[in-house]
């Protein structure tokens, strides 16, 4: 536990990127791997279920601690981290408590066992713990692992009671650090300033591993114990699982116009589709796809899951999930009734039919050709899909007709013909119920073909163009120069701040998170809620104005005088019963703050309507 | 009729006809601190705690009529008697006893309870109604003991030498810089003061305040020092030019509010070390228990909060809105 505090305080103590890896680097050399894997799997973001309810904690702790609920609540709100919060106040009631003896950390942990051991029975405590103690417990305290083995998974099984016993026995033991990491592992919200990028690169220095391999290794499904860490880490690449999938290749962003491109001759052009990036993998017989979230998402895609059967042995697909009709992607919202679902029934997959765009060949053959150039990636691609259409559908003839009827309604996708213009219509043709398609190329032989194709993004329900380097390989991550996306502009308008709450970890104790509305008759319905664009000081400024103009409180939320005005930048509209007005701006952003606009002129509700059709 | 109300000028004295701590002109000010939401110019006559006098009229002007008076000398003012005892705030800062006709109300100011070099210990005063502040009125605030926050601070100090970095430690220029200074050892390397802290120090070493040597900040000494210094400013000298020609450095605030790592990380800081010149929630429970009273006015800081808190332990509690400091502003 002492290793991970103080790589927890090095993380803490700085701002700088070189340093925090350093202190990983250390962490990952000096830690055995039982306790490493377990660091690797929260850095990483990975978590199990939260064991305890946050209610709970609070309950527990204000009864400790002798503090009514409201004014742990109040805390909550100034704080912004429960963990924290938590952490600060049994500070406060340790001061008020008779000191305790200054005994020595290993004395501490020593009266750990004891107590977890006997003063909560029911927990089946491992015996060896507490025989071997004094040996486990060296200058660098308890073995996270053991910790968590011991306190930590238990607690999701046990009675409230002994939860709470157990819980606040561990703290009772752990110094102000330990408490609050312990604290932050058990409420799940395990966010210490570092990315996930930067905790592959402080892996890859302590292991001397390319921080490819370590991306692609820790995407497999491993458990956090000593022999998957060492697998994780192991110089060489042994046996793979086949449900791995590759690190994502993630394109660059062009703000106004194609500028990075002079010769359009060396770019490959496609859509920017406004789906869900995901990875399909067939390997061994088995489908596996990947969410670029590193989740898998299989068994909510079923008509795709199906259809990859069709795929080679031996085949990875880079492509996105989209809500598709006719020969065009639905919008964004249609799709969001999809995700997250582990069954999806009859009736949502015949609503909202999923298509899988491919664009992009990563494995062929078993065979991994993310460094041959794109233009050639692309021809094996086209083939691919040509040729799996048939296979799929004869795989659905060999079939029970009554099976392959309802298979057919289930893709009951027309095809994008007017998408597959450029060469393939032909092959593919009909009948094209077929879900894996092929993105297409938009043909545009100079800057004002290009232009003219990116103006029609819209109307064709994508978000822009993707210029790809013919001859670049398939990198992982941001790798800049490969791919680039020409977003289309994003729509905008002018709406009234109605009401706010305060923010989370950087953010916490100010008023940060927006709600956001826009008029209808004298009536100001919300129809956004947006957390970030503004400057440092002009959050200063809001959080002021918050404070001052509060008209009422609902829990954390304050509702505030209708004064201030914001232009907001959107991609999208959605039907949302969230907010009043039951529209939901997709992903809204301020763009700056209109102090020239008094609120009464702030855009109305039907302005919205009128400019884009909620479906 | 209370003793002292908020009118549109400041906390008033009907009986005595004076105001402590007002924000806009009046005839007789009687001031708490020196600091800039406490003692505003424009008052015709100041009466201050004498230790506070000299940094009192360093912030006002040598044309401020200003009097001293000891801390517990008694004074009457138009039949009310009025006392200034140590708040254990910044040098010279006071809680005011206002008395009459048996009634006894105390203005606490700003205050704390921990030790501090600079200015005498805050010392309870009976009363029948106490005035609190409450800039940290919620009980995730728990000051740790100053003496270790400074040992961390000479670590940190210690280790950016060892790394190759120039220390800076941000601090408001009147009290805390002063408090930082005179626990310094400047065996750990040299010490450079922003001028907002050094034109104060006379007024502190004529109250017989002893600091080790420092200098004004001067880019070119402190790049000299070769990563030894440490450099004392206040926040808002964070954007200041002479930063960027110091070579690296390692910045770190000293303020109550560093306590939360989301403030701390909004700073986006190296560091923050955990020093108030203000009460921390036990600080406010034992110094509002110690002076007896029962009936307590709330001002500046998590006030609607402390109010509810108070009135569950049985104290006759309210708040009374001033125009000091805002919730989350600087110290």
């Amino acid at each position: 536990m002492n290793r991970f505090a103080q790589l927890f305080c090095a993380l803490d103590a700085t701002t700088r990127t070189s340093e925090k890896i350093a202190a990983l680097e250390a962490y990952f050399r000096a830690t055995p791997a039982a306790d490493a894997a377990w660091v690797l799997h929260f850095l990483l973001g990975r978590r199990g279920r939260r064991p305890v309810k946050t209610s709970q904690l609070r309950d527990w702790i204000a009864a400790e601690t002798g503090l009514p609920g409201w004014l742990v609540e109040e805390s909550y709100e100034a704080v912004g981290d429960l963990a924290e919060t938590l952490t600060l106040l049994l500070e406060g009631w340790d001061s008020c408590r008779p000191a305790e003896t200054t005994t020595g950390r290993s004395r501490r942990e020593e009266a750990l066992i004891y107590e977890l051991d006997l003063r909560t029975h029911r927990i089946a405590i491992d015996e060896s713990l507490l025989t071997s103690a004094p040996t486990i417990c060296d200058e660098h305290g308890w073995p996270l692992h053991r910790l968590i083995e011991s306190a930590l998974l238990p607690l999701a099984g046990l009675p409230e009671a002994a939860q709470r016993e157990l819980l606040l026995t561990t703290l009772r033991t752990l110094d102000r650090t330990g408490r609050f990491l312990w604290l932050k592992l058990i409420t799940g919200a395990f966010r210490l300033g570092v990315s996930r990028t930067l905790v592959i690169r402080g892996l890859a220095a302590a292991t001397g591993l390319p921080r490819a391999v370590l991306e692609h290794r820790v995407m497999s499904d491993w458990r956090p114990t000593a022999a998957d860490f060492e697998r994780l880490i192991s110089p060489v690449e042994g046996g793979r699982d086949p449900a791995q999938p590759y690190p994502f290749l993630l394109a660059s962003p062009i703000a106004e116009s194609a500028e990075p491109i002079t010769d359009l001759a060396g770019w490959q052009t496609e859509w920017k589709w406004d789906g869900i990036r995901a990875q399909l993998i067939r390997r061994a017989g088995q489908t596996v796809l990947w969410s670029r979230g590193e989740e898998v998402i299989t068994p909510g895609y079923p008509e795709i899951a199906g259809a990859a059967e069709a795929l080679p042995d031996g085949t990875v697909l880079d492509g996105e999930l989209l809500a598709w009709s006719g020969e065009h992607p639905l919008p964004f919202g249609e799709l969001q009734k999809r995700l997250g679902r582990k069954r999806v029934p009859e009736k949502v997959r015949r609503e909202v039919p999923v298509i899988f765009m491919a664009y992009d060949l990563l494995e062929i053959d078993a065979r991994d050709i993310r460094d041959e150039p794109l233009t050639r990636r692309r021809a094996l691609l086209e083939s691919l899909i040509a040729t799996t259409g048939g296979r799929f559908r004869k795989l659905l003839q060999g079939r029970a007709p009554a099976q392959a009827e309802r298979q057919g309604e289930l893709f009951a996708v027309d095809g994008n013909k007017e998408f597959l213009h450029e060469g393939l219509s032909s092959e593919q043709g009909s009948p094209s119920s077929f879900p894996l398609l092929l993105s297409p190329l938009v043909p545009a032989h100079d800057m004002t073909e290009l232009t003219a194709a990116h103006a029609e993004s819209r109307v064709r329900g994508t978000e822009g163009l993707m210029l790809k380097r013919r001859d670049s390989v398939y990198g992982a991550g941001r790798t800049r120069g490969a791919w680039w996306k020409w977003k289309v502009a994003p729509h905008t308008i002018d709406a009234v701040l109605i009401a706010a709450q305060p923010g989370h970890g950087k953010r916490a104790g100010r008023f940060t998170d927006y709600t956001f509305a826009l008029w209808q008759g004298n009536e100001l319905l919300s129809c956004a809620k947006a957390y970030s664009g503004l400057r440092a000081d002009e959050i200063e400024e809001v959080d002021r104005f918050v404070r001052r103009n509060t008209l009422d409180r609902h829990g954390p939320v304050r509702r505030v005088k209708a004064e201030l005005v914001f232009e907001l930048a959107f991609e999208g509209l959605q039907e949302s019963s969230r907010h009043k007005s039951g529209l939901a701006l997709r992903f809204p952003r301020i763009l700056r703050w209109r102090k020239d606009k008094p609120a009464a002129e702030a855009d109305r509700l039907e302005t919205l309507r009128a400019m884009l059709p909620s479906r | 009729m209370p003793l002292l109300a908020v009118t549109a000028h400041g906390l008033h004295c009907a009986a005595g006809d004076f105001f402590i701590d007002p924000w806009r002109g009046v005839d007789r000010a009687l001031i708490t601190h020196a600091h800039a939401d406490h003692a505003r110019p424009g008052s015709r006559h100041y009466l201050s705690a004498t230790p506070g006098v000299g940094v009192l009229r360093e912030r006002l002007g040598q044309a401020a009529s200003i009097e001293g008076i000891p801390y517990g000398e008694r004074q009457m003012i138009n039949g009310v008697t009025v006392s200034f005892h140590p708040a254990g705030h910044v040098l010279g800062a006071a809680q005011i006893r206002v008395e009459h006709r048996g009634e006894v109300w105390v203005a606490g100011g700003d205050y704390k309870t921990q030790p501090d070099p600079t200015c005498a210990a805050f010392e309870p005063v009976r009363c029948d109604t106490f005035v609190t502040e409450s800039t940290f009125g919620l009980p995730v605030y728990h000051w740790p003991e100053p003496a270790e926050v400074l040992r961390e601070l000479h670590d940190w100090w210690r280790g950016n030498h060892s790394a190759g970095r120039t220390s800076v430690v941000f601090a408001y220029s009147l009290g805390k810089a002063q408090r930082i200074l005179a626990q310094l050892d400047a065996a750990t390397g040299p010490i450079f003061i922003h001028d907002a802290i050094h034109k104060l120090l006379p007024a502190y070493a004529a109250e017989g305040v002893k600091f080790p040597p420092s200098e004004v900040i001067d880019p070119d000494r402190i790049r000299s020092a070769k990563d030894k210094a440490l450099i004392l400013a206040p926040p808002a000298a964070r954007e200041a030019a002479w930063l960027n020609r110091i070579g690296e450095v390692s910045d770190a605030f000293a303020s109550g509010w560093m306590a939360v790592r989301g403030s701390r990380r909004w700073q986006s800081a190296d560091r923050g070390f955990v020093l108030s010149d203000h009460a921390d929630w036990r600080g406010l429970n034992e110094a509002i228990r110690a002076t007896g009273a029962s009936r307590v006015l709330v001002t500046h800081g998590y006030t609607a909060t402390l109010v509810r808190w108070l009135r569950e332990q049985g104290l006759d509690a309210a708040e009374l809105a001033t125009n000091f400091r805002t919730e989350t502003g600087e110290e």
